[in-house]
């Protein structure tokens, strides 16, 4: 007796919150994939798998998706690249390191959707100015008039502002490397690049299972970013599979629809976020 | 060797200045311009501007309605850290210390939830809230941090359940033994041990739900609940392209992080290291 009211004191308020805001509303979007409803008020009636059948043939949504997952495999590689050798660069011993760290990491504090409007000055602002002025022909291009180029401006703000929080993953990983390891490969004969590509990085496995995992899952949930910088512009060629539902469901004023999308955006999340630490556990054991 | 030595240091010192002018250039830009008026800007973004006048500023925190959006966004950040802080303790002490099979269980649903992405949850959300129970229209506020308290309970259980597990029981038995509760126990004894890992949670999730858009824009339909990014959204569609009054409404919305930052960096970073190891 005294056991359960424990129970509930210690577990009950995380448990209401949880079921509110995750349990109830995930386990309920699996039913509401099965009714035809077109609003939240509009009357609602069985549909079976009618609304996976409309997803599945909707191009617009495989067209988002497809894009999400080249801007998931481009700013996996170059957040994780730039995020490490922020790292190197700032664990090597050098004065005023922590000055740099504190400043690589200040753009983590900005919102995915005032870091869009800043860098909309500056793609539609600043740099054409720039371009005029040097006569850089690539600056002068309006990038965010350019669908291949809107894409690579979120790529570069995505880097821009998350390689500083990977960097600091990437120190923890980097000063728990033993000092004696590292010494006996110098030892041996190891020049510095070779001891950063067969020790350091070796040893570093652990770090980039999380790394890689966080930059998976915030690249596919991108909303913010994508709205606020290029909204899905021009002509929707950036508009990513977030923008895609949420648009489906609250402004075409398809529910069902958007739903079961949302639902196949998480079975693909969960695949791949399930594969990638499975493989990077087994490397972490074996290497 | 002395002279690779020199050379080392030389490069390293070129490439992390040259790291620092690309990550703090946009901040740059922004104070720059946040002085002018349209007519300087569009001739030249780069220019230094001719006075420091803070008229826009002014006219800025009039248009935004700047202090009720501060204390909305405040309130609602401040409410739920604290809730997700308290209970994901409470909860995370007492799924180490009394191992059900029910308790192991729970946990092992949270850790799992981790991987939902917020979009496949919140169409049934604005269903189950708004348009069944109402509560969109009739409490925005509480709902919203319930909601937070909800999404943030995972990762902070999840963090705290693995710093408890490191705390020997030794303490604990002692306060057991001299006939204090569980309870008392844990808010004597294991709380106050918990003070750094709090710490980190807060700040994680402060970040977080200070800056969030996406929730805040489906719950909050009414312009005196608004938070700032919610408020960043709305003027920058009013005044569009008018940046002499959207940059320091930028710089006004991103003010209040960074002075925090300068003041607590040394307990964010280290927060951020702490949650990523364990």
């Amino acid at each position: 007796m005294k056991r359960l009211g424990n129970q509930l004191f210690f577990t009950g308020p995380t448990m209401i919150f949880f079921s509110i805001a995750l349990l109830i509303p995930f386990v309920y979007g699996f039913y509401l994939t099965l009714m035809k409803m077109a609003t939240p008020v509009s009357p609602m009636e069985y549909a079976g798998v009618e609304n996976y059948l409309r997803a599945i043939r909707d191009n617009k949504f495989w067209d988002s998706m497809w894009l999400t997952i080249k801007y998931v495999g481009a700013t996996i590689v170059l957040v994780n690249v730039t995020g490490f050798a922020l790292a190197y660069l700032v664990t090597s011993g050098l004065r005023k390191q922590n000055f740099f760290r504190t400043a690589f990491f200040t753009p983590n504090l900005i919102g995915g959707l005032v870091l869009g409007y800043i860098w909309q000055f500056i793609f539609v602002r600043s740099l054409p100015t720039l371009g005029e002025k040097l006569g850089v022909e690539l600056f002068r291009l309006g990038w965010l008039g350019d669908a291949n180029l809107a894409f690579w401006a979120l790529v570069i703000v995505t880097v821009w502002q998350s390689a500083g929080y990977m960097m600091i993953i990437f120190i923890a990983g980097l000063i728990s490397i033993p000092r004696d390891v590292i010494e006996a490969s110098t030892i041996d004969g190891a020049n510095s690049w070779q001891r950063l590509t067969r020790m350091t990085i070796p040893l570093m496995v652990p770090a980039f299972v999380i790394t890689v995992f966080l930059s998976l899952k915030n690249a596919f949930m991108v909303y913010d970013l994508n709205f606020a910088l290029t909204g899905g512009g021009p002509y929707d060629s950036t508009k990513m599979v977030s923008m895609h539902v949420v648009q489906k469901a609250f402004i075409e004023n398809n529910y069902g629809v958007g739903q079961a999308e949302a639902i196949i955006l998480f079975v693909i999340v969960a695949v791949v976020t399930g594969v990638q630490v499975y493989y990077s556990k087994k490397m972490e054991v074996s290497g | 060797m002395a002279d690779r030595r020199n050379a080392f240091i030389i490069i390293t010192y070129s490439l992390l200045i040259a790291a620092l002018f690309i990550f703090l250039f946009p901040f740059l830009l922004l104070i720059v311009n946040s002085f002018k008026d349209n007519g300087q800007i569009l001739e030249n973004p780069f220019s230094l501007p001719t006075s420091l006048s803070i008229g826009h500023f002014v006219d800025v925190i009039e248009k935004m309605n700047f202090l009720v959006t501060f204390k909305n966004s405040v309130l609602i950040t401040v409410v739920s850290v604290v809730l997700i802080s308290l209970f994901s303790a409470m909860a995370a002490y007492y799924m180490v210390r009394v191992a059900t099979r029910f308790n192991k269980t729970f946990f092992a649903i949270l850790v799992a939830s981790m991987i939902i992405p917020f979009q496949s949850i919140m169409i049934p959300l604005i269903y189950i809230y708004g348009a069944q129970l109402k509560m969109i229209e009739m409490a925005p506020i509480p709902l919203l941090i319930a909601l937070y308290v909800g999404f943030g309970s995972a990762f902070s259980v999840f963090i705290y359940h693995g710093f408890i597990k490191s705390i020997p029981l030794e303490l604990e038995e002692a306060s057991l033994i001299d006939g204090c509760t569980r309870k008392q126990t844990f808010f004597k004894v294991v709380m106050p041990m918990l003070m750094p890992t709090s710490v980190t949670i807060a700040i994680l999730n402060v970040l977080w739900i200070w800056n969030d858009y996406l929730l805040p824009s489906l719950v909050l339909t009414k312009e005196h609940y608004y938070t700032m990014p919610i408020k960043m959204k709305v003027f920058n569609g009013t005044y569009m392209n008018n940046w002499e009054l959207l940059i320091p409404a930028i710089l006004m919305t991103v003010l209040p992080v960074l002075i925090a930052y300068l003041f607590g960096q040394r307990y964010i970073i280290r927060g951020v290291m702490q949650g990523a190891i364990k």
